[in-house]
């Protein structure tokens, strides 16, 4: 297959960035892993289940239709259910390698002109005693599960941790049937109130989120944390307690509250593997890029959570300036993009900054976690073997996978990266994954067979 | 209100499937990890190292803590993998590669290529 422009990621970077280079003149294949377009955000219900008002479940529903009905009358190429595991360069190009859902057994190829990443973000949950029982959920799997499969993982729910993603899995939950026993948010109301002016962009969505917390009557207990998910073999109840000004919990404020959910999340991280494969550079956690979403690699861009969590409508916007980008490149003409969307991008990205300094992790976290607790669930590290690790002189991320097989396990360190690192003391740096996703090692066979020794 | 009826669903037919042996209502569309939500089940695997249940975490097929046997074929993210009429679904032992992972041919280029 040959295209001129790959967009990999059919999320609300991906969708604008495909609409603005095709409605260039530009031979557009759109990428994605789900079997319909939308991304997480705008993940909807199988068609299967014949969801006559999907938008019961969504914010920004007409923005959705716009960009649906845009795709429909486009002459983008769709392709759903292709799992992108590497994108690599060639002499003409790009070669986009994918397997084919949902089995990824089945390899496929695209070759292009020029790729464009818009490849998302995925939820942080920082470690606690518990966490790894069953009903223990991350807030963005409790919403993508109802999103998708219309269903809830239990009938009394607490959703924790921080983060704007609580407040509309909190609303969602509850419309959808689900006690929701508390929305806990460790940081404190002041420190969100500070950065109200910055968050003026947010505002109509907050507005909105917090009308629903109080139609369904959600107690919001801000500067709380949990402190331990019960149960034996499935959640019975969480323990959440007061932080103090100086992030530890304040003794003798725990309380404990029956539930069978905990939606818990703290934040986004960028996916940013195939940038990484294909060599552009990072900022921070998250790919670089120019004013034009370009990155330090030519021919490629990148736009929305994968170049800094930033929300839909920031990913919006990146998208379109990525795509008039893209577009003008491979016609040698200028970009071009609509001036609404540069001022939305300069907008929503102060907003998002304020977000991000608004939102922070509680001051102590790693100290709440018991040398007991499972840290690495793929592989079964605990708290105790990585500080016995750091105890012997790992001093990083990376040492202390060595030491202990920590971050080695089916999901590549995705899920305790952030908190070994905390517990090492150091930032988390990138995981340098050569491929997105597993491969069989049938495919890497076959992928390049006039290769390798002889 | 349930989310069936908050998003106005009028899926097809239900049809049956099986999870341990017992037979278990499923939607079309579904997900095996939805419809074993909708079923009240939230673990359908024992980890490698402790024997610890486990369910879907992330739900987005990041995570890999969902992994379950379906039709005798270990490993599939159940949050991914769509149902089907008549699906055997079992709770997966550890790597899933014991009884259930080989036995039908059906095992992984991973188990064919270790040698």
């Amino acid at each position: 297959m040959r295209t001129d422009l790959a967009v990999i990621g059919a999320g609300p970077a991906g969708l604008a960035a495909a609409l603005a280079a095709s409605a260039r003149g530009v031979r557009v294949t759109l990428v994605d892993a789900a079997t319909r377009p939308g991304g997480q955000f705008y993940r909807q219900p199988a068609e299967a289940l014949a969801a006559s008002r999907p938008e019961a479940l969504h914010h920004g529903w007409r923005t959705w239709e716009r960009l649906r009905d845009g795709l429909a009358v486009s002459a983008v190429r769709v392709l759903t259910e292709h799992h992108v595991w590497c994108v690599e360069r060639t002499p003409d190009g790009f070669t986009v390698n994918a397997l084919l859902g949902p089995e990824q057994e089945e390899p496929v190829q695209l070759h292009a002109r020029a790729v464009l990443l818009a490849t998302g973000g995925y939820e942080r949950v920082l470690p606690f005693p518990g966490w790894t029982l069953p009903g223990v959920v991350t807030a963005g799997g409790a919403q993508a599960m109802l999103k998708g499969g219309l269903v809830v993982p239990g009938r009394r729910a607490l959703v924790a941790g921080t983060g704007p993603l609580l407040l509309p899995v909190a609303t969602g939950l509850a419309a959808a049937g689900v006690e929701v026993a508390a929305l806990v948010e460790s940081t404190g109301p002041r420190r969100l109130a500070r950065h109200a002016p910055a968050l003026a962009g947010k505002l109509p969505e907050g507005a909105g989120h917090a009308a629903g917390l109080l139609r369904h009557r959600i107690p919001v207990l801000t500067r709380h944390t949990v402190v331990r998910a019960h149960g034996d073999d499935r959640l019975t109840g969480v323990t959440v307690a007061a932080l103090g000004t100086d992030g530890h919990v304040r003794p003798g404020t725990e309380r404990h509250l029956p539930c069978d959910t905990l939606a818990a999340g703290h934040g986004m991280l960028p996916h940013t593997d195939l940038a990484e494969s294909l060599g552009c550079r990072l900022d921070g956690l998250a790919v670089a890029v120019d004013t034009e979403q370009r990155t330090d690699v030519p021919g490629v861009w990148a736009a929305g959570e994968a170049t800094g969590i930033g929300g839909a409508a920031l990913s919006l916007a990146e998208g379109h300036i990525a795509g008039c980008s893209a577009a003008a490149h491979l016609h040698g003409t200028a970009p071009g993009p609509a001036p609404a969307a540069l001022k939305a991008r300069t907008a929503l990205q102060r907003s998002a900054a304020a977000l991000d300094s608004a939102y922070v992790l509680p001051a102590h976290w790693p100290e709440q976690i018991t040398d007991d607790t499972v840290v690495c669930r793929c592989e079964e590290v605990t708290a105790g073997a990585v500080r016995e690790a750091l105890d012997l002189g790992a001093g990083d991320e990376r040492t202390v996978k060595l030491f202990t097989r920590a971050g080695m396990g089916w999901c590549q360190g995705r899920m305790c990266g952030t908190a070994i690192a905390g517990l090492a003391g150091c930032a988390p740096t990138p995981a340098k994954r050569p491929f997105a996703r597993p491969v069989p090692l049938g495919v890497l066979a076959r992928h390049h067979p006039k290769e390798g020794p002889s | 209100m349930n989310p069936l009826e908050l998003a106005g669903a009028r899926p097809g037919p239900s049809f049956t499937v099986t999870f341990d042996g017992r037979p278990v209502e499923a939607l079309p569309g579904q997900t095996v990890a939805a419809v074993l939500w909708a079923a009240g089940v939230t673990s359908w695997r024992s980890t490698r190292g402790e024997g610890r249940p486990r369910g879907v975490f992330c739900g987005i097929g990041v995570c890999f803590d969902c992994l379950v046997t379906v039709n005798g074929r270990p490993n599939q993210r159940a949050c991914l993998v769509p149902v089907r009429p008549g699906d055997v679904i079992g709770t997966q032992d550890g790597t899933g590669h014991g009884e259930t992972g080989t036995q039908d041919g059906t095992g992984h280029e991973e188990a064919r290529h270790a040698d």
